[in-house]
């Protein structure tokens, strides 16, 4: 690992490659992604897209406890907190490879700037990207550019909004129930509240 | 005579060869599948949403029911990513139970892939038999955590508890002569440990037997030989892991290339296929029961010889002792902060993979230092094996789609999350 670390050091600059917990993070330009993916599939020979997920930095270190807590009471815990945030970079694509002919894994980050939601997709270089991409679309609304077939994939057909985004709420935005008088299925808000059962809690 | 055109098939959600939910819209051109659009997210339950609102540890149960059929593989992802992240140390007997009951989980969820796959492509048979067997496997997940399926019996820092040393016994019934009952009794006499080490000395017997069933009979042959063959270089493009890979000769397993708990202690095999067609995928996963049973005995032999702890004794993460809590202070304390607010993980990301029965199960875990994880991403193998359903079936006829459902051995519930 401690070569490949050189290896991608030297390639990438050093301050784009840090390890933690015998992982190695490669924190790219999410400009030039692909040029990216494939010297790391041709030349670092990184044959397998293992994984892609999006992760939506707004509410990173907060907790449900910031402020004066103690004149609100638990109450204020129990309704999820608006973020304050500005962030320029809210959302991260992250890619998990493997390399079965070295044995070796690696994590590559690519942070994306608020306003353009967009990023080259990979699917050329890893056709499995596909998928993972429609998810990452799906969940996050993060926009993969020369990507074939980019629809929604886990959630319902005609569904509205991008769910593990940190401002969408848990328990949704509609509810869905057969209308006897109407004879089909409607869509109306949400009736139940959000209920958090323990407070988000950051300890140093 | 009229002009012929393609046909579109709507295959499921509600079909019994269809593993769940799935739906597929497959253009036909006669019988030939011309393309396959798998729609999946009708099991979507948001389990990676749900986990952000959630301490540690009252995720452990979502895991179990992701991919319902092998659940301890699934929470073990997960325990070891937490575990990961707080450099915690596990206790020897608690990895070899953990590794124990890995096993015992691929061979549960082979035996529903083999009666299943086996029962889309029309052998009725080996699905009653595998049950038989399976049923077995679920009394051992039941002695050891009280649920048949859903165990939540993994935790950080250990297991929930030791294996038991007795096991329940089949009770007096009218349906049942006594002498009946003495014999289904005779196994359950020992402890948890014996009634496995019976299992294990009776299921090479049985896997002979579906394999006597299956892999001479021609109609079996007929139906998987030669069907969706997939090169090494278009498995690892495809983002294959586990037996799927490996049915395309690709050496690749976890637990001997990147080796987890105590898999580098033992000793086992890795089958690989020749071809990668459905035939060869079979015969891996035939295979990989085989040398889950070895694992088994060997663990046994372990375990027996071994007494010790189950649990580290880090009581930030674990729970403390029920009697200390009475007249300890800390104990006390350490009980209403772990029941409360649980446990905060070190700022930091870590990707944890085990080798689950049908692939490469991972677990991405974001943490920003609070008590909840910032964001968990479930990389569930399936999902990559459904996404080459295109490819796999394009050009083959109509009935060899259900082949491949069943070669693919999909489960809804880790491919919807």
């Amino acid at each position: 690992m401690k070569e490949l670390k050189q290896k991608l050091s030297k390639a990438f600059g050093k301050k784009n490659v840090t390890e933690a917990y015998d992982e190695l993070t490669l924190v790219i330009n999410s400009d030039n992604v692909v040029e990216v993916c494939h010297k790391l599939k041709d030349e670092f020979k990184f044959e397998i897209l293992i994984d892609l997920c999006g992760v939506d930095y707004l509410t990173y270190g907060e907790s449900d406890w910031n402020g004066n807590a103690s004149s609100s009471g638990f109450g204020r815990a129990r309704q999820a907190q608006k973020s304050t945030n500005q962030k320029d970079q809210r959302f991260g694509v992250i890619y998990h490879l493997l390399s079965v002919s070295s044995n070796q894994r690696l994590r590559v980050k690519a942070l994306l700037s608020t306003d353009n939601l967009m990023i080259q997709s990979v699917t050329k270089i890893w056709n499995c990207a596909d998928w993972f991409e429609r998810e990452a679309f799906d969940l996050f609304g993060i926009l993969f550019e020369n990507h074939n077939d980019l629809r929604r994939i886990l959630t319902d057909y005609g569904f509205v909004g991008h769910p593990l985004r940190k401002d969408f709420p848990m328990i949704g935005e509609v509810e869905m129930r057969y209308d006897d008088q109407l004879g089909r299925v409607v869509y109306e808000p949400v009736s139940i509240e959000p209920n958090v059962n323990v407070p988000r809690v950051i300890r140093k | 005579m009229s002009e012929m055109k393609n046909y579109t098939l709507n295959f499921g959600p509600q079909h019994p060869a269809a593993h769940g939910v799935l739906r597929l819209i497959l253009e036909l051109d006669g019988e030939v599948v011309e393309r396959a659009d798998p729609h999946i997210g009708l099991l979507h339950r948001g389990t990676e949403k749900l986990a952000e609102s959630k301490p540690y540890n009252q995720s452990i149960g979502y895991m179990d029911r992701l991919d319902y059929v092998s659940m301890m593989c699934n929470e073990h992802a997960y325990v070891m990513s937490i575990e990961k992240m707080l450099g915690l140390k596990v206790p020897e007997r608690a990895e070899y139970i953990r590794v124990m009951f890995d096993e015992i989980t691929r061979i549960m969820n082979h035996l529903m892939w083999i009666g299943t796959h086996a029962l889309d492509v029309g052998a009725m048979s080996v699905f009653l038999y595998a049950f038989r067997e399976r049923e077995t496997l679920i009394d051992c997940y039941e002695a050891v955590s009280g649920s048949r399926m859903h165990a939540t019996y993994y935790r950080p820092g250990g297991v929930y508890r030791d294996l038991p040393d007795t096991m329940p016994q089949y009770l007096d019934s009218k349906l049942r002569s006594e002498e009946k009952l003495k014999e289904i009794n005779e196994n359950r006499q020992g402890s948890l440990l014996d009634f496995i080490e019976d299992f294990a000395k009776n299921f090479p017997k049985s896997i002979q037997q579906y394999s006597d069933l299956l892999t001479d009979n021609r109609i079996w042959k007929q139906r998987l030989v030669n069907i969706a063959i997939v090169s090494p270089e278009r498995a690892m493009q495809l983002g294959f892991t586990g037996a799927m890979l490996r049915g395309s000769g690709v050496e690749w397993d976890i637990r001997k290339n990147e080796p987890y708990s105590v898999y580098d202690k033992l000793d086992f095999e890795v089958p690989v296929g020749v071809t990668g067609d459905c035939y060869d995928r079979y015969l891996v996963r035939m295979e990989e029961m085989r040398q889950s049973t070895n694992i088994i005995n060997q663990c046994v032999a372990w375990l027996k010889a071994n007494p010790g702890p189950v649990m580290s004794d880090d009581h930030k993460v674990t729970p403390p002792n029920r009697e200390d809590m009475k007249d300890d202070m800390e104990s006390l304390i350490h009980h209403f902060k772990l029941f409360t607010e649980g446990y905060c993980l070190p700022e930091g990301e870590a990707y944890t993979a085990v080798e689950a029965p049908k692939g490469e199960f991972g677990v991405y875990m974001v943490s920003d230092g609070a008590n909840k994880p910032y964001r968990v991403k479930i990389r569930a193998p399936g999902f990559a094996h459904l996404a080459a359903m295109d490819e796999m079936s394009r050009g083959h006829m109509l009935s060899d789609v259900v082949t491949i459902i069943g070669s693919q051995d999909i489960v809804f519930g880790e491919v919807d999350r």
